[in-house]
């Protein structure tokens, strides 16, 4: 009897306290933590490794580069990270005679960029600093015995910390060029970093001979970066390469002790995976105390940040829209942030609307729910989302889109010849990608009227900024030509209706594409629509991802989709996706179209070394001329990201190609409390009306037994 | 018994080789060593300098199935086949291409949360299917039984995605008695397993009752049962006993074999070495348990 009694307790506690659908524990209430979510395990943090978004809003509060942008300026403005200052090259030629600043690019042997850090830095706590009382390292020769207990990072007892050091900086830069790391940049900086080709091969040829367990890179300079001092280092660059500091402000840059190396080359931790893909090494304002992907990720503040301040000014509108009522508080404001495994967007959208989540993406399914386009084609947001205190940001992501022909090996759609100009232009009056993003995008995305998005030096607004050889500026709006012109062009280029007016055979085109599942056949069918529009045959080649690039190698294709998010914000990261000497067949290189104009390349060499200013602005302007009246790609759209907040989350300003917003953001959590309770209140009368659908069933059922049991018995007495 | 167990495990190696050569060769006519490399290394500004390289560290740039350039045994042993298949056998999965996470370890560690829905959504469900077939079988022709068949066949017919939406719809939207998704370490756990357990109990529930139905009707017209009555046993009792017991063989049949597969969630299922020997496993477990439940098999 006190069995079941306890039995019967234990019942009515446990269904008591899941009575409740909030996914966290009850200690999370009213604390200082950002709630998100991941939606797939993070392959690398390795910062020589790391090259995606989804990693990168993990690593970029944990890694300081020299550089970082500003949170509220635009356009995009670099400022110091873990530098003092961001540093200016000096210029050099062969002989090693320093050249004033506007020095020829010809005349530029090399570049020196001599970079001073901030002292008293120190690293986040973490077991490979940890040492005992000699002064040795605790954890950096583990035996069996002490890795027997050891699963994770958190296992260690004892953790410690140093000051940042220039060395460090150098140190990770030896990384780019180490064979195992394989660092998808090193082909890149292996053609700017003096000295950095010679160190990999050295490395490659050390590891293939000697396989050590541990590569010690302290023991194999690089000669084009030395220390000067424990606070300064420089790096040579080959020739001038003003873009190098938007590589300074990205992770690959981060400092990274040696240290860390010898610690996660232990064999042991190798084979618990634990290692730096797994648990980074930072000083900055957050430390990763948890990665489990079945569970949750974790950031903690630092407790050895250094310390920053929240800016002091903003861009246009910041301080009306409260963005600067924080100015010069310290930062980080938000002690942790919690990121739990979302794999499916209904419950990330169900979660964000019963305030267990601060923000979220507008998936195509909920679209409708959360954002209301008005017919001038504005987002604004549904009164139900308004009425909950959600707010939309929107903001333009440094991507292009982009359909490109082969301008090198098809005579069709690609070269110099007039009729193939013409051609393209048709196309691009005819591909209707209002229409394709009013469809397929829910209007999240701008037309692209050149390759250069929104944010990006150079990109015009309004009538000055229109491709006019597919718009018309009507009533102050950009208005795409009408299908006579695209088929009047195709007269010209000598395929009236369509047909080749020498043969009279149809034309019949060829778009090689990524997908093909069930899910494509609209999109596949629209491309179709609107080449049929001039009558023009389309015929879409779908294919996987690796068929698809090996046939932009091999330049077998005609008409082509693909895109670009930018490194960084500079307009040299979207047209050297179209300078000659970059093309894809001829020299592996990224301008996949394989225009060459001889014109255009030399602007985009003039361009490329240029301040931003109104001499640049007139080349830029010069070079997007020639990119629309050459027509090598239809300009597609630039993706729009619309994203949920809700009210208790402030200061947020996306900032696409920064990613280290989250040391500025503030939550309110008592605000989040109350949203809870308002907006989680259970309807439990379908869940009565089924019980006593139920007990109905049963008593009819027991019932029917007693009967036919009655009946059974009546039969035996009336049998005896 | 252990004769028995060894020449099944003996007759399931040439098995596992055929599936391995042919899972190895359709995976490589696929995704090639180039491919793989440029799906880790990403699209920006990769070389065939560092394509080679990262092949080259992960043993990508060595032939297929022979090595010309090498000799005696390491013209099989220096190839792709040998360096990536042979280990399967033991069940050493190596090291991930993408980070060198070690993929043994990884297993060990990420199949608690797939186990801790499997096992009880099996559980579950095989005592509600059975228990809800046998009931449908007590009131058989009646309008219970007959709403009983219309309600699994309705349950059938619906998308099992149906029942994800319309459940996290109720029990987390409407009733708020679980969490919609998400996982707790510990003891914790059990709120969140609610959910996917309930969901997947209901989801299995019409085929598994129709299924069990048809097993115990059959077996309800047997001379036994007929005995069973005539000596005045309860209907309860000759179903829920005599009845339940003469099934076993059967329903063995459909259950043993999906345990192993319990241990690894259906992602695992999918790498085809792995959902071979987790299939023969099953296999020889069936067959072992048939001794259990009926003293009349022998394993020879």
């Amino acid at each position: 009897m006190r069995f079941t009694k306890t039995v019967l307790l234990i019942v009515l506690a446990l269904l008591t306290s899941a009575c409740d659908n909030n996914p966290y524990p009850a200690s999370f209430s009213d604390k200082n933590i950002r709630l998100s979510a991941f939606s797939s395990r993070l392959k690398y943090l390795d910062p020589a490794r790391s090259y995606s978004s989804d990693e990168y809003q993990f690593i970029r509060q944990i890694y300081e580069p020299p550089l970082q942008y500003h949170y509220l300026k635009r356009p995009y403005t670099l400022i110091p990270s873990s530098a003092t200052e961001v540093p200016k090259p000096q210029y050099f030629d062969a002989n090693g005679n320093a050249l004033p600043e506007n020095a020829p690019v010809e005349k530029i042997d090399h570049s020196l960029y001599e970079i001073s850090i901030k002292r008293g830095v120190k690293y986040q706590p973490h077991p490979c600093f940890a040492r005992n009382d000699q002064g040795q390292f605790i954890y950096h020769n583990l035996s069996e015995q002490e890795l027997s207990t050891l699963h994770e990072l958190s296992d260690f007892e004892k953790t410690g910390s140093r000051e940042l050091v220039a060395n460090d900086f150098v140190y990770q830069i030896k990384r780019l060029a180490h064979p195992r790391i394989n660092s998808p940049i090193y082909g890149l900086m292996s053609e700017y970093i003096v000295g950095l080709r010679e160190l990999n091969e050295r490395l490659q040829k050390v590891n293939d001979e000697q396989k050590p367990d541990y590569l010690d890179l302290e023991n194999y300079p690089l000669t084009g970066v030395e220390v000067v001092d424990d606070y300064t280092y420089r790096v040579k660059i080959k020739g001038k390469y003003p873009q190098f500091l938007y590589w300074l402000a990205m992770p690959f840059f981060a400092p990274i002790p040696p240290e860390v190396d010898r610690f996660y080359s232990q064999k042991g931790l190798i084979k618990r995976n634990i290692s730096l893909n797994w648990y980074p090494v930072g000083t900055g304002p957050y430390m990763l105390t948890m990665n489990n992907p079945n569970y949750r990720i974790i950031l903690e503040k630092n407790p050895n940040f250094h310390g920053e301040v929240y800016p002091l000014e903003g861009a246009a509108g910041d301080k009306e829209l409260g963005l600067l009522v924080d100015a010069g508080k310290p930062v980080p404001f938000i002690d942790s942030a919690i990121y739990t495994l979302e794999k499916e967007t209904i419950p990330y959208w169900n979660k964000f609307l019963q305030g267990y989540y601060d923000a979220s993406g507008i998936s195509s399914d909920n679209f409708d729910q959360a954002v209301a386009i008005s017919a001038d084609g504005n987002a604004t947001l549904t009164d139900d989302m308004r009425d909950k205190g959600i707010r939309l940001i929107t903001s333009v992501r440094p991507t292009i889109f982009y359909f490109g022909f082969n301008m090198m090996l098809d005579q069709v759609v690609g070269g110099t010849a007039e009729s193939a100009r013409l051609l393209r232009q048709a196309i691009s009056i005819a591909m209707d990608m209002e229409e394709f993003i009013s469809i397929f995008l829910n209007e999240r995305g701008l037309p692209a009227q050149s390759p250069l998005p929104q944010g990006i030096f150079g990109h015009r607004e309004e009538d000055k900024g229109i491709n006019p050889y597919v718009y018309d500026w009507v009533n102050g709006k950009a208005k795409r030509k009408p299908i006579e012109t695209a088929r009047r062009l195709l007269a010209q280029a000598g395929y009236p209706n369509g047909r080749n007016e020498k043969t009279g055979e149809p034309l019949v085109l060829y778009l090689d594409i990524t997908g093909g599942g069930a899910d494509d056949k609209s999109r596949f069918d629209w491309y179709r629509k609107q080449f049929a529009k001039l009558d023009i045959q389309l015929i879409v080649r779908a294919t996987d991802y690796s068929r698809f690039r090996e046939k932009i190698q091999k330049g077998n294709f005609q008409i082509f989709l693909w895109g670009w998010h930018a490194d960084y914000p500079d307009p040299e990261n979207f047209f050297f996706l179209l300078y000659g000497p970059h093309s894809k067949v001829k020299n592996s290189g990224e301008n996949a179209a394989n225009y060459q104009n001889d014109k255009f390349d030399a602007l985009f060499e003039q361009m490329k070394n240029m301040d931003n200013g109104e001499a640049r602005l007139k080349i830029i302007d010069e070079m997007i001329e020639i990119l629309r009246y050459d027509a090598p790609w239809m300009w597609g759209f630039h993706p729009l990201d619309f994203s949920l907040y809700h009210d208790w989350e402030q200061n947020v300003k996306p900032h696409p190609i920064a990613n280290n917003g989250l040391k500025y953001l503030r939550i309110d959590a008592k605000t989040r409390e109350e949203y809870r309770e308002k907006h989680n209140q259970p309807v439990l009368w379908p869940l009565g009306l089924i019980l006593i659908l139920i007990i109905v069933v049963i008593v009819l059922a027991v019932r029917l037994y007693q009967q036919r049991e009655h009946r059974k018995l009546e039969v035996l007495t009336q049998n005896n | 018994m252990f004769n028995y167990i060894l020449r099944r495990l003996a007759y399931a190696l040439p098995i596992l080789l055929g599936v391995n050569i042919i899972t190895f060769a359709l995976f490589f006519v696929v995704i090639t060593p180039n491919d793989m490399a440029r799906l880790h290394l990403g699209d920006k500004h990769i070389t065939q300098e560092q394509i080679q390289q990262w092949k080259h560290e992960r043993g990508y740039d060595k032939p297929l199935f022979i090595n010309k350039d090498s000799q005696g045994f390491d013209m099989v042993k220096e190839t792709i086949f040998y360096q990536k298949s042979i280990s399967l056998f033991f069940l050493d999965f190596g090291t991930s291409d993408a980070d060198r996470r070690d993929i043994n370890y990884d297993i060990s560690q990420r199949m608690w949360p797939s186990l801790a829905i499997a096992v009880p959504t099996f559980i579950v469900g095989l005592l509600v299917n059975i228990t809800m077939a046998m009931l449908l079988v007590f009131f058989r022709g009646t309008h219970i039984d007959t709403l009983g068949v219309v309600l699994t066949v309705i349950l059938m017919s619906i998308s099992s995605l149906f029942y994800i939406i319309a459940g996290q719809f109720l029990m987390s939207k409407l009733w708020h008695l679980a969490p919609i998704s998400g996982y707790e370490l510990g003891f914790d756990a059990w709120r969140f397993l609610i959910l996917p357990v309930v969901i997947g109990v209901i989801s299995g529930m019409g085929a598994g009752t129709r299924w069990y139905r048809s097993i115990f009707l059959e077996e309800i017209n047997r001379d036994y049962v007929r005995t069973a009555r005539a000596k005045g046993v309860p209907e309860l009792k000759v179903l829920f006993k005599h009845v339940l017991q003469n099934a076993m063989i059967p329903i063995l049949t459909g259950v043993v074999v999906v345990i192993p597969a319990l241990f690894m969630g259906n992602l695992i299922m999918e790498t085809l070495f792995l959902g071979s020997v987790l299939y023969i496993i099953g296999l020889i477990i069936t067959d072992i348990s048939y001794t259990w439940v009926d003293p009349r098999v022998r394993l020879s």
